[in-house]
């Protein structure tokens, strides 16, 4: 034991016990999602419910990517994709750029923009989506990748966070970048935006689970099954009269669904160790 | 040839002016030092040089081209800030480079500017390291480093060797020194440190509260101080300063006693003797009650009280002197020449 308090065995059994519960808790609903996906429909409805994964694995999977329900699953991945990936580098350029001029211009109504921006905080999605709609319709934007990604792709939050990262950049280096003679955007460019990098790593994490997973909007404006994001497709997978739920078919889209963000995070998280420790560029 | 020219230079935030007209020539290869007090404004003149701070009034000429309006690029200048302003995700190499990269220039010609300046600061072996991995004084190298390869007009030091600790200050000090006299580059440094100044400067101005107090080498400094302000910040320790009034051929002291001078002032007076000038004697007129002894090896500060008063008065005796040879009250002569006469309400040198 190298721990900083010296436990007894039993002390870490005893931990580790809790610990091993509680994964098997948050876990089985995903393994039993598992088993669903690889089973058939007449199997899985006949109780009790299989426990163990049966044969139809690849034969479900293949279903789901390539004939789906309404649309193949994997357009409606490449369309989650396309929004996520929209969503969270349009907010990540945006935000470092509008925070780069808070913090490092002085212009007339600063404080102004400030508070605007600010103040959007307090109007997500959900309480703007008419009038959102509405624009966005005017402008022949439903049913397409940028009447999807556009109005996500503002953030305050991203803005502050990128704002209190610059603010503790001491003033020095700008300055030092001045005498080198380093225009503003060569300043941020070359000096700022590498600086940035663990944040625009941690921030691109968040930012893809929160475009991944944006379920309300999406709903609203796409009503061409081929412009489906995943998220909300898994829904529109329940028939609405008497026919049967396929469930194997839903089950294997759903785990399909949660692949991406789960590699986003495994991966970035590598990026983020590697962010805080490296020593070469 | 690169000299530097203030006329008159003034700056205010709002109505708030915290520096006065400032007027100095700086020759070719001349290093001046600006030294005062946190506070004073010398950090903000030296930023106005650079360009980082707009001029409010009067003009900075950089080898007779008047720079106002210029930009710090265009006017030929290079930095070294306090906290060194290295750029963290840079090699100490692209440090280096980046001027050169801006202004750009072939990658040889960088390679080889870079190569030149790292041999002159023994940074050759560090090139790749990034400067999170470099000591204070391998980091404060670099900087200068930085500064060396654009082959500037003018050098400008902003308090650099403040983050390092006492010694490694003292072998950058005269590396800086050596390094200037080297490359022949004019330099304006500013410091708090008196003892930086004294060494460093070709020529020093002392500022106080955005005012000039004086302005000229270290030995005038040190031997003519043209106010008390300057002659108690320049010195270590201070100027012994003690008020009396002066009047045939001498100043009476507060306690009575008579020190003769060569002073032709009379009225209140304060008069100035270094520690250093007081000259032990039996029967001298000055009596210190010493009250503590600080043994520095090759001196021995003897602290205390111009007797019968609660004026604080400082001794230096040469070598070293134990505590108990040293008696409850000891009495000095004060050399004529040795004498600082101050007005007593300006401040204002007195001369003889």
């Amino acid at each position: 034991m190298s721990g900083m308090v010296e436990k007894t065995g039993k002390a870490t059994w005893l931990i580790h016990l809790g610990l091993i519960i509680g994964i098997g808790i948050v876990c089985f609903p995903i393994y039993l999602a598992f088993v669903a996906s690889s089973v058939s429909q007449a199997e899985l409805v006949r109780p009790p419910m299989p426990l163990l994964p049966g044969d139809q694995l690849i034969e479900n999977y293949t279903r789901a990517l390539f004939s789906g329900i309404n649309a193949p699953v994997w357009r409606m991945l490449m369309n989650s994709m396309i929004m996520a990936l929209g969503i969270a580098i349009g907010k990540i350029i945006i935000s470092l750029m509008s925070a780069f001029a808070i913090v490092y211009f002085r212009f007339p109504m600063r404080g102004l923009f400030f508070w605007l921006i600010f103040m959007t905080l307090m109007l997500p999605v959900e309480v703007r989506i008419v009038p959102t709609y509405v624009v966005v319709a005017d402008f022949g934007m439903l049913n397409s990748y940028s009447g999807l990604i556009l109005p996500l792709v503002a953030s305050a939050t991203a803005t502050f966070l990128f704002r209190q990262f610059y603010m503790t950049v001491p003033d020095e280096l700008a300055e030092a970048a001045r005498v080198d003679g380093a225009s503003p955007m060569r300043f941020f460019i070359d000096i700022l935006l590498p600086m940035s990098r663990t944040n625009i790593a941690a921030l691109f994490v968040i930012l893809f689970i929160y475009g991944w997973n944006q379920y309300l909007w999406p709903l609203l404006m796409t009503t061409d099954p081929d412009m489906n994001t995943i998220v909300m497709g898994i829904k529109q997978m329940f028939p609405s009269g008497d026919d049967l739920t396929d469930w194997p078919l839903i089950m294997a889209t759903a785990l399909l669904a949660m692949l991406p963000p789960v590699l986003v995070v495994v991966f970035m998280q590598k990026l983020f160790i590697k962010g805080l420790v490296e020593t070469e560029k | 040839m690169s000299t530097v020219t203030l006329n008159d230079v003034r700056k205010s935030y709002g109505r708030d002016e915290i520096i006065h007209g400032v007027d100095i020539d700086i020759a070719d290869k001349e290093f001046i030092v600006v030294v005062g007090p946190s506070g004073c404004g010398k950090s903000t003149l030296l930023r106005m040089i650079a360009g980082l701070e707009t001029i409010s009034d009067g003009t900075i000429s950089i080898d007779g081209r008047i720079v106002n309006d210029l930009e710090p690029m265009e006017r030929n200048i290079a930095m070294v800030f306090q906290n060194y302003a290295l750029y963290p995700h840079m090699s100490v190499f692209d440090n280096m480079a980046y001027s050169l990269k801006i202004a750009k220039m072939s990658k040889a010609e960088i390679r080889e500017r870079v190569e030149k300046a790292a041999t002159l600061l023994q940074l050759s072996d560090y090139l790749k390291r990034k400067p999170r991995e470099l000591s204070g004084g391998q980091r404060q190298r670099v900087a200068m480093g930085r500064a060396i390869v654009r082959k500037p007009a003018v050098f400008l030091f902003d308090e650099p060797l403040s983050n390092l600790d006492a010694k490694l200050r003292v072998q950058m000090r005269l590396e800086i020194r050596k390094l200037q006299r080297e490359l022949g580059v004019t330099s304006v440094y500013v410091t708090h440190d008196q003892v930086e100044a004294m060494t460093l400067g070709d020529r020093l101005m002392v500022l106080n509260g955005g005012h000039v107090e004086q302005f000229g080498t270290p030995i005038e400094l040190y031997e003519r101080p043209a106010s008390r302000f300057v002659a108690d910040f320049i010195g270590s320790p201070s100027m012994n300063m003690l008020s009396g009034t002066a009047g045939s051929g001498g100043v009476t002291l507060e306690n009575g006693a008579f020190i003769a001078s060569e002073t032709r002032a009379t009225g209140p007076v304060q008069l100035g003797i270094r520690p250093e000038h007081l000259v032990l004697n039996e029967g001298g007129p000055l009596v210190l009650e010493a009250s503590m002894v600080e043994q520095l090896g090759s001196n021995t500060l003897v602290h205390g009280f111009l007797s019968g008063t609660r004026k604080a008065l400082v001794a230096s005796l040469q070598g070293v002197h134990s505590e108990d040879s040293i008696g409850p009250a000891l009495q000095f002569d004060v050399p004529p020449a040795a004498q600082h006469i101050f007005d007593s309400d300006s401040g204002k040198r007195l001369d003889a």
